[in-house]
């Protein structure tokens, strides 16, 4: 539908924002790096301040770059203002014009563009139904509950076919099920649309559901940028790991390194992994994700039962690896032992399941 | 790191500059702003410290020389003084009343809404006129009733009567939105441990609300010093700062004395304005953290709502009946002497008074300023609180600043501003005398108040609905008409009636500035009041009255009928 889908660009973008307490300034957004390609659903993740919507409110041209330049579609837009950029933002708070009913507010923007009467409506009432809206174009958007507003907003910014599509947070204001059902409503319009979206949110199981990528951003500075798994498997720092998902960090040191492989000592015990990159002598840390370990009579790391939950679809056990404290969820658990508190047992998982830092 | 003077900051001026209407917007209101507020204020003080031999203090030291101009000073101080504390303490009894005691009757709902209503819809010299009918030599009250033959109200006390009767309701709104935001829980932990109703009120209400009671008295001295229609009328002898400035002007042709009395006048009430707005406004509300958690439980012991009640309603009764008083003063034909009805005066103000000529000049003369300041108003509002440049502070500043220069200090201001064209160079002589001063100084004295409420409405306002529609591709003008003002139509409404009802009303500045070719109907009342002819001022007050009354019913009904709807407000 889009009548071009575009990429973006951040070559060192920055920005600085001054304290108001402390009157001092600081980087809201630091050296920020990214490629977006045309066409694909982008997220940028991470905690509240981060500096996700800095970096959002720089693309839709609401906030400046400091430093760096932004390209859409190749073309350097840093001195453009938002009215004359190719992008289209959907706000927090849907931000709908409260004064006109649903059709004036999808209609708002092509207005702008000059567009005769009926190819106006056609776009409209084409629209409305995309985002499963026919017919209510005649309501106010306070006759419209919170889903409904949404995809409204959602409806205006499509409808003007942006080279790229803004969200900030769009579903943070819905109840937890009504946002499962709208990320997955949104992901579908986007391919549907195959429009160029950039998303934030600092929820990450949205993240993950939702994008092809996911830019993972800490005070500031993107941390690490990847594909859903790529992001969850290999993450390249604990920040990353910890955000997404739960993981155990286990502590130890290369002893060995032959090859692709390497043996390292944790807590005592031995283990070969494989990866690549890793020196001998070096602090190495074992990134394990709960659900990628199991306990057993037979294992790698011996520990000690300091916990254990019956949760219906998992067993969850806390144990102690020496003084490391890991957690283990444990699925399926109808058939199998049950490790009960004081319970002496290993940690066992496979290698290739984990992840070194 | 470069943060203020970095890239960013260079973006944000090529974008600023990118939007050719905002900037032209903000070119005319600076312009606008500095000609015709700061301007005129900056002359009197060239006015009164520069002389043939330059900058000397001799036009000061030759004022304060002058006895009438000393004694001005104290009348006026002493005026203010007592009327702030008279209409704090009078406002924060109505406000009490209302908020914490349980009315027994309708009527006295009723009689509360008027009294908040009075101010908006008063012409400024009415209860001037109904006090010296009351009371004056041939008043009702005295001649008739107590048979007194020779009581003067001229004066200090009639002015400060008159003054505290017109100013007290501005406190009682003031306060009554401070008393609602008290917690009640406060009072109530501080009963339960037993102390009395009045110790509650010595010790935890009222030190709550003090600073706002501050407030509430700097306003009010403020708009008393300023006033200058009352003492005109029941000042008698006794002259104000405003009325002598007045007298120095158009009596000696004293201009360069005039101007340095006019800046001894600005700079009290600017002083007093700053302390006001930048030290107790925050203050006042600061203490009270915003609304309280629950409903208060109201008072209904007899022994405290009877006296308060009564005392309450005799002030309201009386208030209300001066007002009444003005169509009756209309329709004797000799006050205090004949009591028969008669129209002969309404039909003089026409026939003989060429009344209907001011009417006319006076309507169309505010009907024309009145869109022009909410319009105005709005924009300025729009600025102060969405947008960011840099000469935002500025238009924020000045236009704060007209709420403090009383309305003579203006008008002697426009004349030596503008009576020989700007800076005596000629550049805009033609302005002075025509309507088109008039309609601006109607502006520039209700501009404050309309920007004042434009902003509290704006600040209420998500700013990314305005965001979103920039974002779909509108620019700031598409966007203020399309979306801020609808959204603020409500305030702008309101600031629409509001700049009609003061322009028809207003005298101080006006008076200085009238020409023969405009008659206006509140120098009118001014002319036959002075001259003792009461049944003629009363003629043309009633139907000033009755014109404000109606504008602000009709506007009750536009915003009804066409303001933003409550859902709307609500989102
Ligand atoms: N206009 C502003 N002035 C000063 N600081 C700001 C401003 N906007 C955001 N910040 C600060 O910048 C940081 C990043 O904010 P933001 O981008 O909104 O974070 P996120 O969207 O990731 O929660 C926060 O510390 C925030 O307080
Ligand atoms: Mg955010």
């Amino acid at each position: 539908m889009s009548k071009e889908k575009k990429g973006i660009k951040l070559e060192h973008i920055s920005k600085i924002y001054r304290d108001p307490k402390t009157k001092q300034d600081f980087y809201a957004v630091h050296d920020a790096n990214l490629t977006i390609e045309p066409g694909s659903f982008v997220t940028l993740l991470g905690p509240s301040g981060c500096g996700k919507t800095t970096t959002l409110r720089m693309i839709a041209g609401f906030e400046s770059p400091d430093e760096g330049e932004i390209y859409l579609g190749g073309e350097a837009i840093n001195a453009l203002t938002p009215n004359k950029r190719d992008t289209a933002m959907v706000f927090q708070s849907y931000a709908l014009l409260p004064h006109y009913n649903i059709f004036d507010n999808v209609a708002y923007g092509l207005k702008l563009r000059k567009l005769g009467k009926e190819e106006i409506k056609e776009k409209v009432t084409a629209i409305l139904k995309l985002v499963g809206l026919e017919g209510m174009e005649a309501r106010m958007t306070n006759q419209l509950s919170g889903g409904q507003q949404q995809r409204v907003a959602l409806a205006r910014a499509l409808v003007l076919e942006p080279g790229v599509l803004l969200f900030d947070e769009p579903l943070s204001n819905l109840d937890a099920k009504l946002r499962v059902s709208m990320r997955t409503e949104i992901r579908r319009i986007q391919q549907e649309a195959g429009i160029t979206a950039v998303y934030v949110t600092h929820d990450q199981s949205e993240a993950m559901a939702i994008s092809d990528r996911i830019i993972i951003m800490e005070k500031g500075v993107v941390s690490q940028t990847g594909s859903p798994q790529e992001i969850y498997y290999h993450p390249t720092n604990e920040f990353v790991a910890d955000f997404i998902g739960e993981a155990n960090f286990l502590r130890g040191k290369a002893v060995s390194v032959s090859g692709g492989k390497a043996e390292l000592e944790i807590e005592g015990s031995r283990i070969e992994v494989s990866q690549e990159g890793i020196t001998e002598g070096r602090d190495c840390t074992l990134v394990l994700r709960p659900e990628a370990a199991l306990i057993a009579d037979k294992g790698q790391l011996p520990c000690k039962v300091i916990l254990s939950c019956f949760m219906g679809s998992y067993q969850n056990y806390h144990v102690m690896v020496g003084d490391t404290l890991v957690k283990i969820t444990d699925f399926n658990p109808k058939n199998k032992k049950i490790y009960n508190v004081g319970d002496t047992a290993f940690v066992a998982f496979d290698v290739e399941n984990t992840h070194i830092l | 790191m470069k943060g203020k003077n970095g890239q960013g900051a260079e973006l944000d001026r090529r974008k600023f500059w990118a939007d050719p209407v905002m900037v032209t917007t903000i070119v005319v209101l600076i312009a606008f702003l500095t000609l015709f507020i700061l301007y005129p204020l900056a002359i009197l003080l060239v006015d009164s410290f520069i002389t043939d031999e330059g900058i000397t203090l001799d036009v000061f030291k030759r004022v304060l020389a002058m006895t009438n101009f000393r004694r001005a000073i104290t009348n006026t101080l002493k005026v203010g003084f007592l009327v702030g504390i008279a209409s704090a303490l009078i406002g924060l009894l109505f406000a009490y009343v209302e908020v914490y005691v349980k009315l027994q009757t309708k009527m006295m709902g009723g009689l509360f809404r008027v009294v908040s209503m009075l101010p908006v819809v008063s012409p400024p010299f009415v209860l001037s006129l109904s006090m010296i009918m009351l009371f004056g030599k041939a008043g009702i009250v005295t001649r008739y009733i107590l048979h007194i033959y020779d009581n003067s109200v001229y004066g200090f006390w009639g002015i400060a009567i008159v003054q505290t009767l017109t100013f007290f309701p501005v406190c009682y709104m003031m306060l009554r939105g401070l008393l609602k935001n008290i917690d009640p829980s406060l009072e109530e932990a501080a009963r339960d441990m037993g102390a009395s109703r009045l110790r509650v009120f010595l010790t935890v209400t009222l030190p709550l609300i003090l600073p706002g009671l501050g407030n509430a008295f700097l306003v009010t001295f403020i708009e008393s010093i300023a006033d200058f229609a009352n003492p005109m009328i029941i000042g008698g002898s006794f002259d104000t700062l405003a009325t002598t400035i007045y007298l120095q002007i158009t009596g000696a042709y004293d201009k360069e004395g005039a101007s340095a009395m006019a800046v001894a006048l600005l700079f009290i009430t600017l002083v007093m304005f700053i302390v006001q707005k930048y030290y107790l406004e925050a203050k006042s509300t600061a203490t009270l953290s915003g609304k309280a958690s629950r409903a208060r439980m109201l008072i209904t012991d007899k022994s405290v709502t009877r006296p308060l009640s009564f005392l309450c309603s005799l002030l309201a009764i009386f208030v209300i009946l001066m007002y009444i008083c003005v169509p009756f003063g209309a329709l004797f034909k000799t006050w205090g002497y004949d009591f028969h009805l008669t129209t002969k005066w309404f039909v003089q103000v026409f026939k003989r008074y060429k009344g209907f000529k001011a009417f006319k000049d006076s309507f169309v003369l505010s009907l024309i300023a009145s869109p022009i300041t909410a319009l105005l108003s709005m924009i300025i509002s729009y600025l102060v609180v969405k947008k960011t440049f840099k000469a935002k502070g500025f238009i924020e500043a000045v236009s704060m600043l007209a709420m403090a220069v009383p309305g003579t200090v203006l008008g002697i201001g426009y004349i030596r501003g503008f009576s020989a064209g700007v800076f005596r160079t000629g550049f805009l002589q033609g302005l002075y005398g025509t309507g088109a001063i008039l309609v601006i100084v109607f502006i520039v004295r209700s501009l404050p108040t309309g920007t004042r409420s434009g902003i509290s409405a704006l600040r209420q306002i998500d700013k990314s609905i305005e965001e979103s529609a920039y974002d779909m591709g509108a620019g700031s003008f598409h966007v203020f008409m399309t979306v801020t003002l609808p959204l603020i139509k409500d305030s702008f409404l309101s600031g629409l009636v509001t700049a009609f009802v003061r322009s028809i009303t207003a005298i101080s500045a006006i008076i200085l500035l009238v020409t023969p070719q405009f008659l206006l109907i509140t120098v009118q009342i001014n002319e036959f009041a002075e001259k003792g002819a009461y049944g003629i001022a009363c003629a043309f007050a009633t139907i000033l009255i009755v014109i404000t009354y109606g504008s602000v019913l009709l506007m009750d009904l536009i915003i009804k009928r066409f303001g933003t709807s409550k859902a709307i407000q609500e989102q």
